[in-house]
């Protein structure tokens, strides 16, 4: 692990990445993580999240950039820009129901193919996909997500990249530490080795390869 | 009392003390508020809580502590937070008593659609297909009918959310619920009679001899 500067950090980003990013609604995003990329003007991205927040927020500064190319998602609905991207063709957008996107994420941090569920059996979700069936129960095969780069926000950090989250910034950061080649990490605090208890760190150090230093 | 008044009181006298429930946005936040006094139900956001509660008051909001839209509420004592996996690991598997959500059509077998309206409204599912196929008990509260249409239909139009039935509609007219995945009438509002329910209705209705007032 190494603790760098935050343009460092981007600059290890190629144009046409691949980006797995933690956040809901834009909280829990590495938000000075996403405005460097901006700045950079990194281009041609696939973005893995649960959402494009809103315009001005989060991932919504990369769309209304027009930094995106495919967006995997569960919901687009409260970003009119990532619409009207959509819509005019200029953003390929795929939508994913968001228990399902988070298993597929989980699956290909943990080493699995894919994930069976019953969520989108019989729905416009199955087209393309392959079934089984398990004890009588017909299944979706749901097959495993990961990319280059995971971009995680944690509350604390450790100096050996320890992290843990707070509230509701948990919600896609963790399972999203375990599934990008390499992994991107900033957080609120960075603090001593110690601080946080070894019972309350949710990503381990191994995990995560890059720390953002905190200015 | 205007007609999410109607759907969100009578909706909450389906749900007990100590009742894992999701709502939805829309009439299903509405919900909360018709609880009788002191009764305890944990409320599940699924970006990661249970225990939410109000909205904070003035300068009291956290901005790491939102619902699922991203806005500020609370968590009341014995809340609890956890990752996406786990939040949709509750939902699927079967943790969650009731989830109550809005909806464009209800189907005559009870089939939900409420997450896409083709080439006019596109906003991705969220959570929806995961509550529906997952939760123990579905509970839709919606209006009755839109720009004078019924949005209980023999067929949906619109693409469905899942193929499970879903268990109870609430609207400002009746309660109709789903056994065998046949729509029947239970209830209709004070002041409704059966007759004006099946002709505000598109989908057939089974009526048995015991339909009752909606309690409120």
């Amino acid at each position: 692990m190494q603790t760098i500067p935050v343009e460092e950090a981007v600059a290890k980003i190629p144009d046409g990445a691949s980006l797995l990013v933690g956040g809901f609604m834009g909280v829990g995003t590495p938000e000075r993580v996403v405005d460097e990329i901006v700045r950079q003007g990194k281009r041609d991205l696939t973005v893995i999240a649960n959402d494009t927040a809103v315009p001005g927020v989060g991932i919504g500064k990369l769309i209304s950039a027009r930094l995106v190319r495919q967006v995997i998602a569960s919901h687009i609905g409260l970003n009119s820009e990532t619409q009207q991207q959509m819509m005019s063709g200029a953003l390929a957008v795929d939508l994913v129901p968001q228990g399902t996107l988070i298993e597929r994420i989980r699956a290909g941090g943990y080493g699995l193919g894919g994930v069976l569920t019953l969520t989108g059996v019989g729905t416009a979700v199955e087209e393309g996909k392959q079934k089984v069936e398990v004890n009588g129960r017909t299944y979706l095969v749901e097959v495993a997500l990961g990319a280059e780069f995971a971009l995680v926000h944690a509350f604390l950090a450790d100096y050996l990249g320890n992290l843990a989250y707070v509230l509701t910034a948990r919600n896609f950061n963790p399972i999203v530490a375990m599934a990008g080649a390499t992994v991107i990490a900033s957080a609120e605090h960075i603090v001593p080795v110690g601080l946080i208890s070894p019972d309350h760190v949710v990503t381990p150090a191994p995990v995560v390869d890059f720390l953002i230093a905190n200015p | 009392m205007n007609p999410q008044t109607i759907i969100a009181t009578r909706i909450a006298r389906e749900l007990r003390a100590g009742m894992l429930v999701n709502l939805g946005i829309g009439i299903p936040t509405l919900v909360a508020n018709y609880l009788p006094e002191g009764m305890q139900v944990f409320f599940q956001s699924e970006n990661g809580l249970i225990g939410t509660g109000a909205i904070p008051a003035e300068g009291m909001a956290h901005p790491l502590l939102t619902d699922a839209g991203g806005r500020p509420v609370t968590a009341l004592p014995g809340a609890s937070t956890f990752d996406s996996a786990m939040s949709f690991g509750l939902i699927r598997g079967g943790h969650v008593d009731v989830t109550v959500l809005g909806g464009l059509q209800v189907d005559q077998a009870g089939r939900l659609a409420n997450w896409m309206i083709p080439g006019r409204m596109v906003p991705g599912m969220g959570g929806a297909m995961d509550l529906v196929c997952g939760a123990k008990r579905v509970i839709v509260a919606m209006q009755h009918s839109a720009r004078g249409k019924s949005k209980i239909v023999r067929e949906c139009d619109l693409p469905l959310t899942s193929i499970r039935p879903v268990d109870l509609v609430v609207t400002e007219l009746a309660v109709i619920a789903f056994p065998e995945g046949v729509a029947t009438l239970r209830e209709t509002a004070p002041g409704v009679t059966v007759e004006q329910v099946i002709a505000a209705t598109d989908a057939e209705l089974v009526v048995p001899p015991d339909v009752s007032e909606m309690p409120l």
